[in-house]
């Protein structure tokens, strides 16, 4: 017979059993003494194969407890020692049955988490040739609402085309203002450095009125519209395809391509060209602020000067780019909406990716308008 | 101490607003009970559990956790309080960013001293008593509904509550599962001596499991029947309850 001392717990040994007294409180606060310890020392007893409990020292006891037996448990039965729980409390008896009355299911854990570079950029290549198919996919959808609507068949509420008119249109106002009239002023700042040196300032005027009306007034309104307007069409629709409010839509057979995303897509294409003109006229205003304060231009001047460098086809340029614009980020938004996931988590990923998918069209779209009119001399 | 009741609710009023949902609330929970409140659609179960796990504060009335008054204390020791609780909630509010095994980690690495390993063993520990065994490294949306539910409870209990709450436990759930969650609660009653406290409106779960219980009415707005589900079939007279429980047109 012999005997281990631990404060926590004594191993008796006669023979081919052990007896563990416990004693004590075990509980996490206590601080729980590693199964190691234990197992160490039954291995130390090679020819024991009976494992008894005594628990009349044992005190208070929580998980601390029951995380220690389950792993000595499972030592036993690795070891093939037979575990008499009966000198166990009650109430651990029990808990020990439940934990072990579902086994765990085979092939549950996860073997790999990580995954070779090369079979992650494989991955990545098939997530985006399938993404590229859905968009494809999702404008021939756009498409075939169109043709429906102008067939006067497509369903949707005139008052959401307004509402979200509404929302797209005279809620940017302040936010294009403020941007269109900073873009105008550092546009008209940059340029006023390098034109002064030439004494060519009242140039500036055409800089800036160009600037605005091809360029910038189109893209800067474009990118405050996708991270404004586009971003929240994708999380709208996101969220409503989390609550299946996208899939009760389909069970009551309206698509809702036609029911929520043609009046989003409306609503873009139609302010956006408006909200152009109006951050063209912000831009230049921003423009002629610099130019009187700083290069000595009065208002007059260099309105005349605007008025004769830039004509009518500059801002139409401008004008179809943003219509161009606005069906691009209403179209990023509501795909990635459409397309997402069904957690709290996909919605925020949604969004994001709205905004990126936007702002990466928006630029290759200018590009290609760009050289287009290159091409045609306009 | 051991002997006062575990939750006793004084006088309560709750109200959103100038709205009073119920009022003149009066009842206690003893210790390792298993108490039901139950009410039809809209009485405000809801609305009391909220109150009673300190998310909503009384319009009027006390609620006495241990015989300390929830809100007569610093928002500290309010939450030294409410860590003694253990929350279900209807769909199991798992955190769909994160694996279950994550989920069940973030109350025991913020509330105690465990080492890693530790946690992983009582993690390990805490679904296999739900029957989750193996599943550490899934995401609530990858299993399903029951599932989440069982996991949600793991969560709830990782930090051996004193109280556990559970909102509609058989919600979504078909009756087979909606039984084996029953006979688990009970069980862990049982094993955990710990306090539970249950929303539901599931006669069948009400009867199995329910050792107390109150009975809120949507128009009087306050408490109409109290005691265990299975006398208040046998001996209630009161047609709004016999109603309920009875499930008559």
């Amino acid at each position: 017979m012999a005997a281990t001392i631990h404060d926590k717990y004594e191993i008796e040994s006669e023979g081919p059993n052990i007896c563990l007294w416990l004693k004590g409180n075990w509980r996490f606060s206590d601080g729980i003494p590693p199964a190691t310890s234990l197992t160490e020392q039954l291995a130390k007893h090679p020819h024991c194969q009976h494992l008894k409990f005594h628990s009349e020292q044992l005190d208070q006891w929580d998980s601390g407890l029951m995380t220690f037996l389950v792993r000595l448990i499972e030592h036993c039965r690795q070891q093939q020692i037979a575990v008499d729980q009966s000198g166990l409390p009650q109430g651990v008896q029990k808990l020990l049955k439940l934990a072990a009355a579902v086994p765990e299911r085979k092939g549950a854990r996860r073997k790999v988490l990580g995954q070779p570079i090369l079979a992650r950029v494989g991955n990545v290549t098939i997530e985006l040739h399938r993404n590229w198919e859905d968009l494809l996919d999702f404008v021939g959808e756009i498409m075939l609402a169109l043709v429906n609507m102008l067939r006067g068949k497509a369903r949707f509420r005139t008052s959401d085309l307004l509402y979200q008119i509404e929302g797209a249109g005279p809620s940017a106002l302040a936010i294009v203002t403020l941007i269109s009239v900073l873009v105008g002023m550092i546009l008209a700042f940059v340029g006023a450095v390098q034109l002064r040196l030439f004494g060519a300032q009242i140039y500036i005027a055409n800089l800036v009125g160009l600037g605005m009306a091809r360029e910038m007034g189109a893209m800067m309104t474009a990118i405050i519209m996708a991270g404004r307007t586009g971003a929240a069409f994708a999380a709208q629709l996101g969220t409503m395809q989390v609550n299946e409010e996208i899939d009760a839509l389909k069970t009551m057979g309206i698509s809702p391509i036609e029911f929520l995303v043609l009046p989003r897509l409306l609503a873009l294409f139609f302010t956006m060209p408006l909200l152009c003109i109006y951050a063209d006229f912000m831009g230049i205003l921003g423009g002629a602020i610099v130019s009187a304060t700083m290069l000595d231009i009065s208002f007059f001047q260099y309105f005349q000067q605007v008025q004769e460098a830039v004509a009518l086809k500059h801002f139409i340029i401008g004008i179809v780019k943003a219509g161009i614009f606005g069906v691009l980020v209403a179209t990023a938004g509501c795909f990635r909406g459409i397309q997402c996931g069904r957690s709290a988590s996909a919605v925020g990923y949604a969004a994001t990716s709205a905004v990126v998918t936007s702002i990466v069209l928006i630029v290759v779209a200018d590009a290609a308008v760009t050289i287009i009119c290159q091409v045609m001399g306009l | 101490m051991k002997n006062r009741p575990h939750l006793e609710i004084s006088n309560l009023t709750m109200a959103y607003g100038d709205i009073v949902i119920q009022e003149k609330l009066n009842f206690t929970v003893a210790r390792g009970e298993i108490f039901i409140i139950m009410g039809g659609s809209g009485c405000g179960k809801s609305t009391l559990l909220r109150h009673l796990i300190a998310l909503m504060q009384p319009a009027k009335g006390e609620i006495l956790v241990n015989g300390t008054n929830l809100w007569q204390v610093s928002q500290e020791e309010r939450n030294q309080m409410i860590r003694h609780f253990g929350v279900l909630y209807q769909g199991g509010a798992l955190w769909s960013s994160m694996t279950l095994e994550e989920n069940l980690a973030i109350p025991l690495t913020e509330y105690t001293d465990l080492t890693p390993l530790q946690i992983r063993e009582v993690i390990s520990y805490k679904l296999s008593l739900v029957g989750l065994s193996g599943f550490e490294d899934y995401y609530p949306s990858e299993i399903s509904g029951g599932m989440q539910k069982r996991a949600g409870l793991a969560r709830a209990m990782a930090l051996d509550p004193e109280i556990l709450f559970f909102d509609e436990p058989s919600a979504g759930l078909d009756p087979i599962s909606a039984r084996l969650l029953d006979d688990l609660i009970v069980e862990l009653r049982d094993s955990l001596g710990a306090t539970i406290v249950i929303v539901s409106h599931e006669l069948a779960s009400i009867f199995a499991v329910g050792d107390n219980s109150v009975f809120l009415d949507t128009d009087s707005k306050t408490i109409i029947a109290g005691g265990a589900p299975r006398e208040l079939l046998k001996t209630s007279t009161d047609p709004r309850v016999r109603k309920f429980l009875t499930r008559a047109a």
